[in-house]
């Protein structure tokens, strides 16, 4: 009983990324399935945004394959992501979340009445006439999750969506994240916040030195790491 | 010295009392001028915009090139499109030699290197910010186009001044196809040149005012845009 336009489940299989002969990522094999948010984890340098990238399509990868398992024809379509730093065009808030949804070829009634709805999600429906890129750091990343989530995307891919914002507008973003997760988006977030991962994690994908040390349930990880690593890791004592 | 304040008083005269000779040839200029500049943007800015999203082989040949014919000298722009135009040319049929319209052409060949040459540097900057997401939206390099060009619609314009800059102050493309002819083909530029040469220098002067003038509204025009890009795009 899947939605013909489900894209999950999401299979890696043998997931190598190098660059200039330096390997990123190496031998990386996990599924995805709906539900709760997937948080990668890892000290710096593991390869948690590259791993983003290989599952999301921004980057090729130099070996295995990435497999989109449900029935939908276009799976690029019912995917998105949000950057570290949020990449805003040289708009005003409104047409900025608009502007996928002109690309995606919405009709206008439809562009307006999501970028509305999303925008109030955020908390920016009063700011919906500023420019953009003179928003505070907190309001920008709120409002590239709207961008994201006015897609309706089946998946989410957040690169530490929080690494430069101050704790108030990080628990901002984590209200969004959880609402966007409660409607049923899947979320594939990576962090380097242990407390955030705790706060937020449906499972747990650890990475360390660009190999997969463990996928499992956050309840499992945290209470009985699965590796030495990964101990290591949760007592602050693993730090690339 | 006395004759050259006596010059200087008349020119003034001149372009207070707006003299029809000196206005005439100030909008003529600025329609030569004008017209190369949209002229040129219509090739030189989706040029640069291609040039600054698309990744091919001889692409960094071509960006060289294109510095390059920036410095094309103007009289050699004027030579090549008056052996275009001339009687026995691949063109001469069209009778387009000493005329405005050649003038056009001549200024637009000489800008539009350096429209294309100036719109790439700002675009590729706003493209390697803009790539990873316009791609996670599913637009290609292709679809990117408009959007670059909207989004750097500020710094393009003062682009496009730097392009009306230049157009406007060279003397020797126009001279050259153009033919300097009074009443049809005479612009700031030329007519300095004749004037001063001729020793009418309350006229040569007063043009130059003209000119001087013009040039730096433009470039207070480009940092006004700078400033008001900046206010409401940030």
């Amino acid at each position: 009983m899947r939605a013909p336009d489900a894209i999950l489940p999401l299979r890696a299989e043998g997931l190598g990324f190098t660059a200039n002969g330096v390997a990123i990522l190496q031998d990386v094999t996990l599924a995805l399935e709906a539900g709760p948010p997937t948080l990668v984890i890892g000290p710096n340098g593991a390869g948690k945004s590259v791993l983003l990238r290989l599952l999301h399509g921004l980057l090729p990868p130099s070996a295995g394959r990435v497999t989109w398992e449900g029935p939908a024809r276009h799976p690029g379509r019912h995917q998105a992501m949000v950057f570290q730093r949020p990449v805003l065009l040289r708009r005003s808030v409104l047409a900025n979340c608009r502007y996928p949804l002109a690309l995606a070829g919405l009709p206008a009634a439809e562009q307006a009445r999501r970028a509305a709805e999303a925008l109030a999600l955020v908390g920016l429906a009063a700011l919906a006439d500023r420019p953009a890129r003179r928003l505070s750091g907190g309001e920008q990343q709120r409002l590239a999750l709207a961008r994201a989530a006015a897609l309706r995307p089946e998946v989410l891919f957040l690169d530490e969506p929080c690494a430069s914002l101050d704790p108030t507008a990080t628990a901002a973003v984590e209200a969004i994240i959880a609402t966007l997760a409660g409607r049923g988006c899947k979320i594939v977030m990576t962090t380097h916040d242990l407390a955030q991962a705790r706060r937020l994690a449906g499972d747990i994908v650890f990475l360390h030195r660009g190999r997969l040390q463990a996928q499992a349930s956050a309840a499992r990880f945290f209470d009985h790491p699965p590796s030495a690593e990964a101990a290591a890791f949760l007592r602050g004592a693993l730090l690339w | 010295m006395n004759d050259l304040q006596g010059a200087f008083v008349q020119a003034v005269g001149l372009v207070a009392t707006a003299d029809p000779a000196v206005a005439g040839i100030v909008l003529l200029s600025l329609r030569v001028s004008l017209a190369a500049v949209a002229v040129a943007a219509l090739v030189g800015l989706p040029l640069g915009a291609l040039l600054a999203v698309a990744r091919f082989p001889g692409r960094r040949a071509v960006i060289v090139a294109l510095n390059a014919l920036m410095g094309l000298p103007p009289v050699v722009a004027g030579l090549l499109i008056y052996v275009l135009l001339s009687r026995s040319g691949p063109l001469g049929s069209l009778g387009l030699l000493f005329t405005p319209t050649a003038m056009v052409i001549a200024q637009a060949l000489l800008i539009a290197p350096i429209l294309a040459a100036l719109s790439r540097q700002v675009l590729e900057a706003m493209w390697e910010e803009y790539a990873e997401q316009l791609r996670s939206f599913g637009a290609g390099p292709w679809r990117a186009v408009p959007t670059l060009l909207w989004d750097g619609r500020f710094a393009l314009l003062t682009v496009l001044l730097a392009g009306f800059g230049r157009a406007s102050a060279e003397v020797g493309a126009v001279m050259i196809v153009g033919g300097n002819i009074e009443g049809f083909t005479r612009l700031m530029t030329t007519a300095i040149a004749l004037e001063t040469s001729k020793g009418d220098l309350p006229l040569a002067l007063a043009l130059g005012l003209v000119l001087m003038a013009i040039v730096l509204g433009v470039n207070a025009l480009a940092q006004g845009l700078r400033d008001a890009a900046q206010r409401s795009l940030g």
